[in-house]
């Protein structure tokens, strides 16, 4: 009976762990970041550079760093809903305008509407490297506490927004609040 | 025999792209530098195409990695603190060579698990057919269940 239903076993096990795989998407690399605190950066506005954005001044409060570029597809396709999730005024929306070019990202925001409380301009793109970012469009939460709570790689959609953020974002809210 | 010669030329080509990675030019005038260089990239997995590292990888990410990777070797850090550097921020799938850790320790035990478990099982399958065959006299055949 055994030498029947071990085999058996290992197979389904093995069958399990295939099924697995096979939903998940072998492009998706999770951060090392989160859960860790949120790489620090000072670059220049990108609609004036003798101002600066500075992630420190944005401690204290939970805030979204959203990394985009005109020359990437998806950054258009979510630049809508960013918009719309800049209008409900729950957190700083940060942007990093990664690798682009100045004229043309800032005739974007003109033209699409400009969702962001401030836009660092990295042109270089050493900051993004120091965030692990590999495909834009990619959108991070971090907590008051200047700790990465989550990153979304993909373009935005108001369904990820009200499912993994919003959640997270009153859930820091909540916390913080019953500490102070 | 008119087949050889674009096979030899297809081989030949499959050769050279071994052998050049991206750059156009040395990193580092530096043989020794270069060679550091050259071994890291090569290590390095481009995470915009997966399936490259960032020597070969013409990807904007790869060129700015193996800026990184320059300027590092460059300012005197170690082979280990470039790769600390790169799996600080992409996480352990930026190494080809994957380490040792506690969440693969399983992919790393299996083979040794395997034979170890196999050989067990085979000799216990050998013996109990050896044991079955002493005590069966019709021998092995009608011994087996």
């Amino acid at each position: 009976m055994w030498k029947f239903i071990v085999p058996f076993g290992l197979f389904l096990v093995l069958g399990a762990f295939l099924y697995v795989g096979l939903q998940r998407d072998p492009s998706y690399v999770p951060s090392p970041l989160i859960g860790k605190p949120a790489p620090q950066f000072t670059l220049p506005s990108l609609q004036d550079a003798s101002y600066s954005v500075a992630s420190k001044d944005l401690k204290g409060q939970p805030w979204v760093l959203n990394v985009w570029g005109t020359w990437c597809g998806g950054c258009r396709q979510e630049h809508e809903t960013l918009v719309a999730i800049s209008k409900m005024n729950a957190v700083p929306l940060i942007g990093l305008n990664w690798k682009d070019d100045n004229g043309a990202a800032q005739q974007w925001l003109r033209e699409l509407g400009n969702p962001y409380a401030a836009v660092a301009e990295d042109r270089e793109g050493r900051v993004a490297i120091d965030w692990g970012v590999y495909g834009a469009p990619e959108t991070f939460l971090i907590g008051a506490d200047g700790i990465v709570m989550y990153k979304h790689i993909a373009p935005m959609t108001m369904e990820v927004w009200q499912k993994e953020f919003m959640p997270r974002i009153e859930a820091a809210r909540a916390g913080k609040g019953s500490k102070t | 025999m008119k087949l050889l010669k674009p096979l030899l030329v297809a081989l030949a080509l499959a050769g050279a792209g071994n052998a050049l990675a991206i750059d156009t030019q040395p990193a580092f005038d530096d043989p020794n530098l270069q060679q550091r260089y050259e071994n890291i990239t090569r290590e390095l997995r481009c995470l915009v195409c997966q399936n490259e590292t960032i020597a070969d990888s013409n990807a904007t990410l790869a060129g700015d990695l193996r800026r990184e990777v320059r300027e590092m070797i460059a300012a005197g850090r170690t082979d280990d603190e470039i790769r600390q550097f790169m799996i600080d921020r992409y996480g352990d799938f930026v190494l080809y060579r994957p380490r040792l850790t506690a969440i693969n320790f399983l992919l790393w035990a299996a083979p040794v698990l395997l034979l170890v478990g196999g050989a067990f099982a085979a000799v216990r399958v050998v013996r109990r057919r050896a044991a079955e065959a002493d005590i069966d006299p019709a021998g092995p055949e009608a011994g087996q269940s």
